[in-house]
């Protein structure tokens, strides 16, 4: 299968204010239509390294960034880089939902009022759409003005979803999307990713191995904010090249 | 050493136990037919009943860790490879049992001839199924090619033994109904060696992570 690449991500250093150096020479590659998982111990640099993606670390002043991460031939980390855009371009959720307080609908609405869509049937129909992609969509097409908050929690992260999905991202990145879910509404969560990534690119952070096995076509393994192995899934769980890995996925760490 | 490394050591001698039954069944099995000795034929048989459990014991033991630990990487390959291995080694276990049952035939009547490779075969089988175990115990791949480049050796004996065989039937037409019967014994103590190489090949899996199943040129083997 010829896979096209979304996110290449060449020699990245980050160091947090206080000269952390958190990340150090990631070489990746994040192909086009897929789902690439990033694991690895508490502190490996993994969430950190989700969020160079689409520039998080510059909502604090005195992160820097080194290195290149080309997102279609651009680099991202570049300073003149319209952060808002790319944010919109490679959309995030995190670990708790975080629906805003307001309605379902407009919860999804907002993103696309800010990109300047005011016409109702028009912001009626990207809604519905996004809350489809998210198969979210029956359980709340009856009470669209509700406010997000009676959602349950499984319900609020799909919503949040949803949100990212309206205004059309090419990427979007997990951060622990289902932690704080129970196991039914995980698993609609990750059997939403199969269906997400046939139009969107996914990268997931996880602390729960299993479900980077089940969810990922891709898995990077981080320790102390090196890259010691990227790999298709099935090889990292099966017979990964490298020592560490191996420790880690049998779970025989240190 | 963790609960699930124990769980994982009790799987592996669990193995052991069921292939040194197996060679025990192996080498009795032939002795039975190269001594004459009923009794030798019968243990095998009868023992062939424990193999089953052990078989059986194994397979539920892997499914209930593979349930309970989802084990990953070299612990997924050790646990499925333990129970493809017992499936082979089930079937050496019957094809010993095979062997007996036509040594209890076989003694029955006047010998044929002396048995010379016959008991060859059972020695580099038994002996590649021990190597085979021993390889996968200690993950050593260099025993365990050893083992697979040695199937040749059985393949070649059993080729001379019914070539040996074909001339005393055609020779004299009374000896056909033992002669069929010792070039099944041939016939087993082959399939045998077979056996002993998929387990072989299966450390290789183990070690390496890679599938070499169906992929060795006859050239390179030789």
């Amino acid at each position: 299968m010829a896979e096209s690449v979304e996110l290449e991500v060449k020699g990245l250093d980050f160091h947090y204010a206080g000269n952390i150096h958190a990340l150090k020479k990631i070489n990746l590659t994040v192909y086009k239509n897929t789902v690439t998982a990033l694991i690895g111990p508490s502190g490996c640099g993994k969430t950190t390294l989700l969020r160079c993606f689409n520039r998080m670390h510059d909502l604090y002043p005195n992160n820097r960034y080194e290195g290149e991460i080309l997102f279609q031939n651009q680099n991202v980390l570049e300073k003149r880089i319209d952060l808002i855009k790319l944010r919109s371009r490679v959309g995030m959720v995190f670990q708790k939902p975080t629906p805003f307080p307001m309605s379902i609908f407009d919860n999804i609405a907002y993103g696309l009022k800010l990109k300047g869509i005011s016409k109702r049937s028009e912001l009626s129909e990207k809604v519905e759409r996004a809350l489809k992609h998210s198969a979210l969509w029956d359980e709340v097409k009856d009470k669209l003005n509700a406010s997000a908050y009676e959602l349950s929690g499984g319900q609020q992260q799909r919503l949040v979803i949803a949100r990212a999905l309206a205004v059309n991202p090419e990427v979007l990145l997990f951060d622990e999307p289902t932690s704080a879910l129970d196991p039914i509404s995980t698993a609609k969560i990750e059997e939403l990713t199969e269906t997400l990534k046939k139009e969107v690119t996914i990268v997931i952070v996880t602390h729960n191995m299993q479900q980077a096995a089940r969810i990922s076509d891709w898995t990077g393994f981080l320790m102390l904010g090196e890259l010691i192995e990227y790999d298709r899934t099935d090889k990292i769980f099966t017979a990964p090249s490298e020592k560490l890995t191996e420790d880690y996925v049998t779970g025989r760490f240190g | 050493m963790s609960i699930f490394d124990e769980e994982l050591q009790q799987l592996k001698e669990k193995i052991l136990k069921m292939g040194s039954m197996v060679e025990d069944a192996i080498r009795n099995s032939v002795l039975s037919l190269v001594e004459r000795d009923n009794t030798l034929a019968v243990n095998v048989i009868d023992n062939d009943r424990v193999v089953n459990t052990l078989d059986v014991e194994i397979d539920e033991g892997a499914i209930r860790l593979i349930a309970l630990r989802q084990p990953k990487a070299s612990d997924l390959r050790f646990i499925t490879m333990a129970m493809k291995i017992t499936t082979d080694l089930e079937r050496m276990g019957d094809l010993a049992v095979n062997i007996a049952e036509r040594a209890l035939e076989l003694n029955e009547e006047p010998i044929l001839k002396p048995y010379i490779d016959i008991p060859r075969m059972r020695t580099i089988a038994q002996r590649m199924t021990r190597d085979a175990l021993d390889a996968f115990v200690r993950k050593d791949k260099q025993l365990a090619m050893d083992v697979i480049i040695r199937d040749d050796e059985v393949d070649d004996l059993k080729h001379d033994v019914l070539q040996e065989l074909a001339f005393f039937m055609v020779q004299d037409p009374t000896t056909v109904t033992r002669a069929m019967k010792v070039s099944f014994v041939a016939q087993y103590l082959e399939r045998i060696a077979d056996h002993a190489t998929n387990i072989a090949e299966m450390v290789i899996y183990l070690v390496e992570g890679k599938i070499i199943r169906h992929m060795i040129p006859p050239a390179e083997k030789k």
